[in-house]
């Protein structure tokens, strides 16, 4: 699976989510690699481009998830 | 700028011979508006034994989930200098040795977009700096990393590694504490700054079981130094210690707390196979005894404080393991702790709450780590490890 789809995987995962629940990092890495076959390292890398392209952020509510970053 | 508030309350903090930090809040909103409405909103928190902060949201800088705790009032229009008073948090360099060039260049950054309010240091061991706007976090995640700085780790992440000064300033370190937290940290920057786990990870690196940082209490992974093979003696200086008055029966031998040290009134002998490296003996006669001159660490996992559960303290999970560069087997090991933690361990949940949960037989496995008699929740009371009716069958 190429980079860019894992991005969308991920991207939808965390859309779809909204305002239902909460995700953290690792409920995203354990769901998308089991999902699509694929190692968690690989969706592990996905998140990060995703978040430092700043298409996805990271946010504190006792305890830490990713989010869409308000607009 | 003057005093905006009359501030009863907290005056009255500054009475006593302690040093308040009240005062120095008042130093502080001399020349800042974060520290003057600080001083307001506090007064006015005591007044009514209420908080009027809320933390958390999102706030950082770009690409790490960590470093910055989001903080702010939740009366802006009435303290508008605290509307946001986020909190940054500053990698502390290993054993928290700083030039005074060092503190300058971070007091100055924080001068200019901050409170002037600090706190040497948090629990993790970071440069705490306390109090700025959401618009001036990226200037100065720029100007400290331009300097060389980085954040240290806040929310579901590694937090920065902490230690004891190690043999920069200490005899008795059996490993070298500063070099391994400096390593731990470079090894796992993406861990400590890109929150992916559970919950939030501590590690505390102690020279020797003396354990000046209680990592063995405040950390989820104690790393301890120790020794393998027989305490060494100078039975001459034995002499001088008992020659100096000290009641060697009463203090050394009586204290030991597996009873593994005689002394005869000449002659001090030690039970190495029954000794539990607690460091004791060795702390109160360092002339006369030093560890063996094996070298290596104890691993203990599971301590915290009590936040969502109890507190805890950390069980012994490796005895004995070498820890020289590159830390190869060290590593495998947190890797096998963190993977088991991911797999099973619920949001919020910290390593020991796990192993509590799942028990000790369960992470064990999962771990491949060895078996030694040497595993013990409580020293020489309390196994962890209790053994199925299969193994006995076997």
């Amino acid at each position: 699976m190429e980079t860019e789809d894992i991005k969308k995987a991920i991207y939808e995962l965390v859309e779809k989510s909204m305002g239902k629940k909460l995700l953290k990092p690792g409920d995203v890495f354990k769901k998308v690699s089991a999902d699509n076959g694929i190692d968690k390292k690989e969706v592990k890398n996905a998140l990060k481009e995703l978040i430092d392209e700043e298409k996805l952020v990271y946010s504190y509510k006792g305890g830490s998830y990713v989010e869409i970053p308000p607009k | 700028m003057g005093k905006k508030y009359d501030t009863p309350l907290l005056d009255d903090l500054e009475s006593g011979v302690f040093p308040s930090f009240v005062t120095e809040m008042k130093r502080a909103a001399e020349q800042s508006e974060y520290a003057n409405d600080l001083l307001g909103q506090l007064e006015l928190s005591f007044k009514e034994n209420l908080t009027h902060w809320k933390h958390g949201g999102i706030v950082g800088v770009r690409g790490y989930g960590g470093g910055v705790i989001g903080r702010y009032s939740d009366i802006p229009d009435q303290f508008p200098g605290i509307a946001h008073f986020h909190t940054v948090r500053v990698n502390q360099p290993s054993g928290w040795f700083y030039t005074a060039d060092a503190l300058r260049e971070i007091c100055d950054i924080w001068d200019k977009y901050g409170s002037r309010l600090t706190n040497m240091h948090g629990s993790t061991g970071d440069i705490i700096l306390l109090g700025t706007k959401t618009e001036n976090l990226e200037p100065i995640f720029a100007e400290l990393s331009s300097r060389g700085w980085d954040l240290g780790g806040s929310g579901s992440a590694m937090r920065t590694p902490n230690c004891c000064v190690g043999q920069a300033r200490c005899e008795w370190a059996n490993i070298d504490t500063m070099a391994i937290t400096n390593e731990i940290t470079q090894h796992y920057q993406d861990e400590m700054h890109r929150p992916a786990f559970p919950y939030k990870f501590k590690f505390k690196i102690a020279g020797c079981a003396v354990d000046c940082i209680a990592s063995i209490a405040r950390a989820d992974m104690s790393v301890i130094g120790t020794w393998k093979g027989d305490i060494q003696i100078d039975a001459a200086e034995v002499t001088n210690y008992a020659k100096g008055g000290m009641d060697i029966a009463e203090e050394i031998a009586g204290l030991c707390p597996t009873g593994c040290i005689t002394w005869d009134g000449s002659s001090l002998t030690i039970d190495n196979s029954n000794c539990s490296r607690c460091m004791h003996c060795i702390a109160k006669m360092p002339k006369a005894l030093r560890p063996g001159k094996e070298k290596g660490a104890t691993i203990l996992l599971g301590s915290k404080a009590p936040i969502v559960t109890g507190a805890l303290l950390s069980w012994v999970i490796v005895p004995f393991i070498k820890m020289e560069p590159p830390y190869d087997e060290f590593f495998d090991l947190v890797d096998r702790v963190w993977e088991w933690w991911d797999d099973h361990g619920k949001n919020r949940e910290r390593i020991g709450e796990l192993i509590e949960r799942l028990g000790f037989p369960a992470f064990i496995k999962a771990t491949e780590l060895d078996l030694h008699p040497q595993m013990i929740k409580e020293p020489r009371r309390d196994p962890f490890f209790f053994w199925s009716e299969e193994d006995i069958i076997k």
